[in-house]
């Protein structure tokens, strides 16, 4: 950039905020990693040690978290399922609405993430609708604290962060080859399949990652819609953290849960410069 | 700009096309009715959902006169507030000195960036959290032998809050200005050099006020983000309630209407912020600058990843 070369000292404009990541990114991260080694202290927290053990007993106890990537997987191919068709009214049918019809799906994703659960959880509270369908009908239903409200929640808290990814990779598409494959005698289903969805790829998987990784990480909807019934990572991590105060396991399972994302960060870099050949960079950021 | 509708010809195109726009209203409804349904409900002066008997403001005079929400909202406001103006700073600075640089440098500070944003909220609390402790308990020992035994002990409260809120939202002020800046016209800046200003002169009269919109808006941002944080705040307020931590322990409890007032005053808070901020970056768009029209729907998309 022609700047560049005019501005020697605009490095010196990096060390605030180079000294921020430096003790509050990182140092926290090596600190959360030296952590995981140790061993617990009868009393709690940490004592040190160099052991291995509580990588080790991540894959014993490895049973509640295959309920959280199953909830998880349910929850992102529910928000796919419903996002996608969204995604493709806005970039096919919204016509001047779009602006406003995006702001809108942009909005909830910036007013808090509590009051987007809590919502929730008062609508499906036994004071909520189960109260009114057993005025109106003498029908009892439980509705609060089920696998049905934390998937709901799931997918209402994180359905505009699985449609915004698909309809930006919509909207890029390029619209002549649709017509090409109608005049080629292709059907509305065809053209679909064989034209709009392969091109939506890399949306759709963006979208997976943005709903997949932070969903296992999650600790508001199952606390709040499930009860605490439904285990998390992140109820795991603060149960360990301020409960049973098991540092050492704690930090392990952060550390892992860390690694686990970065590694799928990594391959979906990978797949989508394979996918996109543009090699620009990616569009998950 | 706006593509021609493509006609639909068929009956069965039709259908398809009804079904879609009849969708997409569903989708926006599930989007915004429980959201208005904590709105209303808020001013419904019975006490559940299924008492609807008029108008009140009897809820909000409950949690105004609760000692306990006004100091949680007094912090969060102090808390988001500070964060603003820190992420602003650190994100401003940052954000100019990488657009005017290339190299390794860079690429260093906008893998930090992305990697602020990306790291799950309840993974920076924690180790946030335990560095904290950690370093507290190392540096506690030091200002007692330096000051006497009289000296302050260092703590978690609101300003473990502020340093780690400043951590992702000052990466999400860095992303904003960034796009601007690409968006920019050089034209301006080099003319500027050719005629002899010097490179503050051009940023005080160029530079700045083309980004101040683009500033001003992830302040604002980062006001928000702060604001409606609960996670990370969770782990590291110590004993500084923020109102987020408040209301998740009064609803924890069981749910109250008064809960329902809380929750409203926060979304009051949280979308006027975001309106003026975004009226502000469509002005800044509106001139007659080239924007970096393709950088914002991804951005969109980053800014949500922070709060997650």
């Amino acid at each position: 950039m022609a700047v560049a070369a005019r501005r020697p000292g605009a490095r010196w404009l990096l060390l605030p905020s180079g000294l921020w990541y430096l003790v509050f990114l990182i140092a926290p991260l090596v600190v959360l990693a030296i952590i995981s080694f140790g061993e617990r202290s009868p009393n709690g927290g940490y004592e040190p040690a160099v052991t291995l053990e509580q990588y080790a007993s991540l894959a014993t106890r490895f049973t509640p978290f295959t309920n959280t990537i199953g909830l998880a997987f349910a929850g992102t191919v529910m928000c796919l399922l419903a996002g996608y068709p969204l995604a493709y009214v806005l970039a096919t049918r919204a016509g001047s609405w779009k602006t406003v019809l995006m702001a809108l799906i942009v909005i909830p994703l910036w007013t808090s993430f509590l009051i987007r659960t809590y919502a929730w959880m008062f609508i499906l509270g036994s004071n909520g609708v189960p109260k009114v369908l057993e005025t109106l009908f003498g029908i009892d239903v439980q509705l609060l604290n089920t696998p049905f409200a934390v998937l709901l929640g799931i997918v209402y808290n994180y359905l505009p962060l699985m449609a915004l990814p698909i309809y930006v990779s919509l909207e890029r598409m390029d619209r002549s080859l649709l017509e090409a494959s109608r005049d080629l005698g292709a059907g509305p289903l065809a053209s679909f399949r064989q034209i709009t969805l392969p091109l939506s790829a890399p949306g759709v998987i963006s979208g997976c990652l943005l709903v997949f990784i932070p969903v296992m990480g999650e600790y508001l909807i199952p606390v709040l819609l499930g009860g605490g019934k439904t285990y998390f990572l992140g109820n795991a991590l603060s149960d360990l953290f301020l409960q049973s105060r098991h540092w050492p396991f704690g930090a392990a399972l952060a550390t892992a849960f860390v690694l686990f994302m970065l590694a799928v960060v990594a391959l979906y870099a990978w797949v989508a410069k394979r996918l996109t050949d543009q090699g620009r960079e990616s569009s998950l950021l | 700009m706006a593509r021609p509708t493509p006609r639909p010809t068929g009956r069965s195109e039709w259908l398809t096309d009804r079904a879609l726009r009849a969708y997409a209203v569903l989708a926006y409804l599930f989007l915004f009715v429980p959201i208005l349904v904590v709105v209303i409900f808020s001013f419904n002066a019975g006490r559940h959902a299924a008492e609807l008997i008029g108008f009140s403001t009897r809820w909000y005079e409950a949690a105004w006169s609760n000692v306990f929400v006004i100091k949680a909202l007094g912090n969060s406001l102090t808390i988001a507030a500070t964060t603003a103006v820190l992420a602003t700073l650190l994100g401003t600075s940052s954000a100019l000195a990488m657009s005017s640089m290339t190299g390794r440098l860079r690429r260093l500070f906008e893998q930090l960036t992305y990697v602020a944003i990306i790291v799950p909220g309840i993974v920076i609390g924690i180790a946030a959290l335990l560095f904290l402790v950690t370093a507290f308990g190392w540096l506690n020992p030091w200002l007692a032998f330096g000051l006497g035994s009289g000296s302050p002990k260092l703590g978690l409260g609101a300003h473990s809050v502020v340093v780690t809120h400043t951590l992702f939202t000052m990466a999400i002020v860095n992303v904003i200005v960034r796009t601007r800046l690409r968006g920019m016209d050089r034209s301006l800046i080099e003319a500027s050099g050719d005629l002899y200003a010097t490179p503050w002169r051009t940023f005080r009269q160029i530079t700045f006020p083309q980004i101040l919109p683009a500033v001003v808006a992830g302040g604002l941002l980062a006001f928000t983000f702060s604001f409606d944080d609960f996670i990370v705040a969770f782990f590291t307020a110590g004993q500084d309630q923020t109102l987020p931590i408040y209301l998740f322990a009064s609803i924890r409890r069981g749910v109250t209407p008064e809960a329902n007032a809380i929750a409203t005053v926060l979304l009051a808070i949280t979308i006027s912020a975001m309106l003026i901020g975004g009226l502000l970056v469509r002005r800044g768009r509106a001139r007659p600058v080239v924007a970096a029209e393709e950088g914002e729907v991804p951005q969109a998309t980053d800014l949500a990843e922070g709060v997650a």
